[in-house]
């Protein structure tokens, strides 16, 4: 029962509009950097798109998506109107003027300081409004998944949340207290420095409080893609989920681990004690518990669904697979991508193997795989399945749905994958220009060109999304029917309730944040002496 | 079940959740803060105590280290953004006067005639920094350093918001422009060294750093080889000295050159 479909339609269209503009500045700063390009002679101009890139696919595309799809999910598992939709437009449009409240400075290049901040690198303080209004409007979201949940929880006492609901909510739980983190830098250091009242900063803090928020924010990212994977493909392929409980178990695993590891991002930092850094990898290391978890059973469940189509043998169901329909195909490369990403993040996580390529293209090359490829190649998914049931029209181009998610993994294969290799050649990430022509460097000339040209593919395949949205807009009307989601092979008549509450998991997600982060926060906090002048962009 | 049900030890799930939790924790803690550093045969520790505050990151003062003695003087230059911000009509009436005794080399008009560089419209910030490294020494110069001894704080902030003030005019010898080099335009990246611009006003403007349009060849020069030699040591945490070193005696001139052949009205990033 999708009722509010204009609120759903408008995160979606917003979200996937200025992804759109984003993705064509990453191609563009892909092109100018490459060889087959000329140097702009202006590294500000490169900084500028750079941030505009990462401000928006980070903070405004993945939130809206997840947003768009929290709402959906909301009023079709729950099956009960969604209860404060003027509070969700409000939402929808703090998001809206905070995007163009930040992407304002950024195009007069008065804030090029990536979407990761890099203190003591200051901006204009309407950047730091505008993104302070995004996670604001997230947080109306956040509130309102809960409520919307307790009311129906009170109509249906004892019984067990839908999956897609279960796993919503624990996605914007983790969101709400992931976010705190970046907000904390920006409210307590950043924003004083950039209105003034303050001329300098302690940035190692600083960072320790982004990576609270950098880390944990890649499986709020996930969150949606994991609730495809489990929700959404199975019943879109004719198979069924193979475990319920399974799910909720990978889905609290997240909400529990993924918080507390965000310091790997700073191995190299000094202000990091050495300890804190192994206990962080530690829990990197378990976060893949889920990812294993949820590989198995989303192998299991379309095993289910090839076994129902005939398949035999002990690999020959893969055969019979829908291979034709756009959500198997989407959840394929999917999977190809977060294994080749997966993989490369354990090399991240861990302090030795971190060492030879902290810093340099291949950890470029890792987010865009698993980010731009494994997660975003599920947005798309999604939005093609929900897209009928918003619109009430059909979107049956399948050929044009398939050609444009293989332009997306194979851009994304052909994009990532040279990224890594002249990463582990010590090619530094952030840099605006590379003078291949120095011997040094002129051998990675090939590998970039080719990075490059994945790039040009990219947008092609993003074109080609937005083309297929569109021209769903206008096709002809039909029934879509009511949007479902997966059921599972034994859907038990209860759950066991710590399987279905968030309670105690939110608890042991704080629990560990302030274990894994309280004391290196409170010992720079207190420390003196530890500040810089701020370095303002765009300044004289 | 309500919440009270869920956090107590009756419910397994709670058990085994915290538990579980709680051991890997412990377990890691453990490695991480215990066995790691003791396993580190380079490092000593007193006691576990003392590994277990230095894995967390306990903040130490080296005992018996002390800082190396300064042979020679550093730049000591302290700019607050209050220092030089919005100088009254009073303070550059000041320092129009001031400015007289800085005519012979510097121009009437801020426009050298003599190899010195061009003040008019510098930034107020490299003034100031600059006749307070040459009061103090950071900076020497037979010429510059007795007029520098004697100015006040007052004075030296005054001659920096007169020159701030005073427009930037077209050098007074001007060479037909040239193109940039790839010193200037790509700096060498493989050498450290960044376009001179992302410093020097056309690209951006680090605090302290001057715009180098249109100043004399000479000078420009003069300076470049000085801060390679180390004869000049009042850039800050050596930045110059580091640029200076690296690059060639050709850069050195090509760049000179440009930027003398280059009118002051390009520089952007300001105001």
């Amino acid at each position: 029962m999708l009722v509010n479909r204009k609120l759903i339609l408008a995160h979606f269209w917003f979200a996937f509009a200025v992804f759109g503009v984003a993705l064509t500045l990453g191609a563009w700063q892909m092109f100018i950097r490459s060889p087959i390009g000329t140097w702009l002679s202006n590294p500000e101009l490169y900084y500028r798109s750079l941030t505009a890139h990462g401000t928006v696919m980070g903070y405004v595309f993945p939130t809206l998506v997840a947003m768009g799809l929290g709402y959906a999910i909301s009023e079709s598992a729950l099956e009960q109107r969604l209860v404060g939709v003027r509070w969700a437009w409000a939402g929808f449009w703090l998001i809206v003027g905070g995007s163009i409240m930040a992407v304002i400075p950024i195009a007069l290049g008065r804030a090029s300081v990536l979407y990761t901040f890099y203190p003591p690198l200051i901006g204009n303080l309407f950047y730091y409004l505008g993104v302070v209004l995004v996670v604001v409007g997230s947080w109306i979201w956040v509130a309102l998944m809960s409520i919307n949940l307790r009311i129906w929880r009170k109509a249906h006492p004892g019984a067990p949340v839908p999956l897609a609901m279960f796993a919503n909510v624990a996605g914007s739980y983790l969101w709400a207290w992931t976010a705190v983190g970046a907000a904390l830098e920006l409210l307590l250091q950043i924003i004083p420095v950039a209105a003034g009242l303050k001329a300098t900063i302690d940035a190692g803090l600083a960072r320790v409080f982004f990576s609270w928020t950098l880390h944990a924010i890649v499986y709020f990212w996930l969150m949606p893609t994991y609730i495809a994977y489990y929700t959404i493909v199975p019943r879109a392929i004719g198979g069924r989920v193979y475990s319920d409980n399974m799910a909720r178990i990978a889905f609290i695993l997240f909400l529990v681990v993924a918080m507390p590891i965000g310091m790997h991002h700073t191995f190299a930092d000094p202000q990091v004690g050495a300890g804190f850094k192994f206990v962080h990898s530690a829990f990197t290391a378990l976060v893949t518990l889920p990812t294993f978890l949820t590989v198995f059973t989303i192998c299991a469940s379309i095993e289910i669904a090839a076994r129902l189509r005939g398949g035999r043998g002990m690999f020959g169901w893969i055969r019979v697979l829908p291979w034709d329909n756009p959500m198997m195909l989407a959840l394929a490369f999917s999977f190809v991508m977060l294994g080749f990403g997966g993989a490369g993040g354990l090399i991240n996580m861990s302090y030795q193997l971190d060492a030879s390529i902290h810093n340099t293209q291949w950890i470029t090359g890792h987010f865009h795989l698993i980010f731009g490829g494994a997660i975003v190649i599920m947005y798309f998914a999604i939005a093609y399945d929900l897209w009928p049931h918003l619109t009430g029209r059909e979107l049956n181009d399948l050929r044009l749905i398939r050609t444009q998610l293989w332009l997306w993994f194979i851009g994304m294969i052909v994009t990532t994958f040279p990224w890594h290799w002249v990463g582990i050649l010590g090619m530094p990430r952030r840099m605006a220009y590379f003078d291949f022509g120095d011997p040094a460097i002129a051998p990675q000339a090939l590998s970039v060109t080719f990075s490059a040209i994945g790039g040009f593919i990219l947008l092609a395949s993003g074109i080609l999304f937005l083309v297929i949205l569109a021209r769903g807009m206008r096709a002809p009307q039909a029934e879509a029917g009511a949007y479902r989601f997966a059921a599972a092979v034994h859907q038990s008549a209860t759950v066991p309730v710590a399987l279905n509450t968030h309670a105690l998991w939110v608890a042991l997600m704080i629990a560990l944040t302030i274990t894994n982060y309280g004391y290196p926060i409170l010992t720079l906090a207190t420390t003196e002496g530890t500040s810089v002048p701020a370095v303002y962009v765009g300044a004289q | 079940m309500s919440a009270r049900d869920i956090f107590t030890f009756r419910n397994p799930h709670f058990t085994r959740g915290v538990g579980i939790t709680a051991a890997i924790l412990i377990v890691t803690a453990i490695v991480g803060f215990i066995v790691l550093p003791f396993a580190q045969p380079w490092v000593q520790f007193a006691n576990v105590w003392d590994a277990i505050c230095s894995a967390a990151g306990v903040p130490q003062r080296v005992a018996g280290v002390a800082a190396p003695e300064q042979s020679k003087r550093l730049s000591e230059v302290v700019l607050t953004s209050h220092t030089l911000s919005r100088p009254s009509q009073e303070a550059i009436g000041r320092g129009a006067t001031l400015a007289q005794r800085c005519a012979i080399c510097h121009g009437p008009t801020g426009l050298s005639r003599a190899d010195s560089p061009n003040l008019a419209g510098q930034y107020a910030a490299v003034i100031y920094k600059e006749l307070h490294d040459f009061r103090s020494g950071a900076r020497t110069n037979a010429v510059m350093s007795p007029f520098a001894v004697n100015l006040t704080d007052q004075e030296i902030a005054d001659l920096s918001d007169y020159y701030a003030y005073l427009p930037r005019l077209p050098a007074y010898h001007p060479t037909p422009q040239l193109p940039k080099p790839n010193i200037v335009i790509y700096g060498a990246p493989m050498r450290g060294i960044a376009p001179c611009g992302s410093c020097h006003g056309s690209l951006d403007n680090k605090t302290g750093s001057p715009w180098l349009e249109g100043q004399s060849e000479a000078y420009l020069k003069a300076q470049l080889q000085a801060f390679a030699a180390g004869e000049r040591r009042n850039d800050i945490s050596q930045q110059m000295r580091n640029i200076a070193r690296a690059m060639t005696p050709e850069e050195i001139e090509q760049a000179a050159a440009y930027y003398a052949s280059q009118p002051p009205d390009i520089v952007k990033a300001v105001d």
